[in-house]
């Protein structure tokens, strides 16, 4: 069975870079002061796998979790 | 003011890992090796100029000051040569420490999103091409003059709604603030005063003829209890958002632009693949940061194994620490399409710039701008590049030639 992923972002880090937006548009939304939370329960649908981890790896302050399931 | 302290004079440094002072003109001039030294010495570094000051010089030694604001405070920003007092309101949120920091900062957050951002892109577009065509026909430019300087000053005055003509007038408040203000206390009062004044009429214009700007968002603007801001908040608020808007994005663009002057492979490779600039701008910024800020410590502590002791300040250097090898693979090379880019040119923790998503906007419309309609250009051998002294570096002379190189 392939593996899920689920994205994941730690409020109390997330200081609005919104890098992740930028990056994975369809995984990430922003609220109305600019920081991120997951969008929906932060499944990544399939092929979106990359966006993922390139969300992960640029964020400054190391907020957001990739999650395998 | 009865105690306006004298300029001092600054030695030229000889030993940079025990004296460093980053208004030495071979910093301005190069600073990166002496990063280096300095980083290869210790995680953090100190010199007795400034009245004391302390220099992290690793990404991590960076991250651990910018993340903790028990021991170490915003309220002086500036490692200046005096420590004039400390100002209430002097500009928050970048001056303010929690628990005060953060309702001043939300505030701020809304008009700066990425959507805010977008509806001002059309705009941008239409100042870079003005400006282009001022100059286009001549096959040479002063890019940092003209080109670069107008872009986020001309921005920043759009949002505030004051007029973008007033441009040099900002210039040159920020000059004596952020550069001249280092050395000469005198200079950074007048200009403070001068920026006061020049918002307090544009404040009282609102109060008959409210409009939809910047301005009259804060003259607006309720706290928590429903109360409106006082106006040394405003007026703070209001100073920060023209200081920091300007010589930072003036710099980035204009670091920018310099480095495809004299890189042609990473030039063709953008005017080829447009859709790679957002990639190239984040890493012009990590590479070229503009922006060195500053901490007050308040409270013993250690950073990375150093100890460190109250009443010095801290050099917060991100553009060194996005210099630093064990974060950055390649750190001293421009890797126009680097995938994995943590940089904290926009700072790191609560004190994220509030700034970025338009300073980024204004980056990649500049260059997208600018290549579509010169995609040949290289530095004239003929001119001399110069840089900003101090916390925001950038080239202030950009002497270019335009067109193929016969």
């Amino acid at each position: 069975m392939t593996e899920r992923l689920r994205v994941r972002v730690d409020p109390d880090k997330c200081q609005g870079h919104a890098r992740c937006k930028a990056l994975a548009p369809e995984l990430f939304e922003l609220d109305e002061y600019g920081n991120a939370h997951e969008a929906g329960d932060g499944i990544v649908p399939p092929g979106l796998e990359d966006k993922a981890w390139l969300a992960k790896s640029n964020c400054p302050e190391i907020a957001i979790d990739v999650i395998e399931e | 003011m009865s105690d306006v302290s004298q300029p001092v004079a600054h030695p030229p440094v000889t030993d940079w890992v025990n004296d460093f002072d980053h208004t030495d003109p071979q910093w301005t001039e190069d600073p990166f090796p002496i990063w280096d030294e300095l980083r290869a010495a210790s995680p953090v570094v100190h010199t007795k100029r400034f009245l004391g000051c302390y220099m992290p010089t690793t990404y991590e030694a960076v991250r651990e000051i910018a993340n903790d604001t028990e021991h170490f405070s915003s309220r002086r920003i500036i490692v200046r040569d005096v420590r004039p007092e400390v100002a209430r309101n002097a500009a928050p949120p970048i001056t303010s420490d929690p628990p005060v920091h953060k309702p001043a900062k939300q505030l701020l957050l809304p008009p700066f999103t990425p959507d805010a951002m977008k509806k001002l892109e059309p705009r941008m577009r239409a100042i870079c091409n003005e400006l282009i065509d001022g100059f286009i026909a001549d096959g040479k430019v002063d890019a940092a003059a003209r080109y670069s300087k107008y872009i986020p000053v001309r921005a920043i005055a759009h949002m505030l709604g004051i007029p973008e003509s007033d441009s040099d007038l900002f210039i040159n408040w920020i000059h004596m603030i952020l550069e001249l203000g280092i050395r000469d206390e005198s200079k950074l009062l007048q200009a403070v005063q001068e920026m006061s004044a020049y918002f307090r009429t544009h404040i009282e214009e609102r109060k008959s003829r409210p409009t939809d700007d910047l301005i009259s968002y804060l003259m607006n603007a309720r706290d928590k209890e429903g109360q409106p801001l006082e106006e040394s908040h405003v007026l703070g608020s209001l100073r920060l958002l023209l200081i920091a808007g300007i010589d930072t994005t003036w710099s980035a663009i204009g670091s920018s632009l310099w480095h495809l002057a004299k890189t042609p492979a990473d030039r063709e490779r953008l005017i080829a693949e447009p859709a790679l600039i957002p990639t190239a701008v984040e890493e012009l910024l990590r590479a070229y940061s503009p922006v060195t800020m500053a901490r007050e410590v308040v409270k013993e502590t250690t950073v990375s194994g150093c100890p460190v002791r109250a009443g010095n300040m801290v050099l917060l250097s991100f553009p060194a620490a996005n210099r630093d090898p064990t974060m950055f693979p390649d750190a001293d090379k421009v890797v126009i399409d680097r995938r994995e880019n943590r940089h904290a040119a926009f700072g790191l923790g609560i004190h994220r710039c509030v700034g970025s998503n338009l300073a980024r906007m204004e980056m990649q419309v500049a260059l997208e701008e600018w290549l579509k309609r010169v995609p040949d250009f290289r530095l004239d051998p003929a001119g001399t590049v110069t840089w900003s002294q101090g916390t925001v570096r950038g080239p202030r002379q950009l002497p270019f030639l335009l067109g193929k190189a016969m």
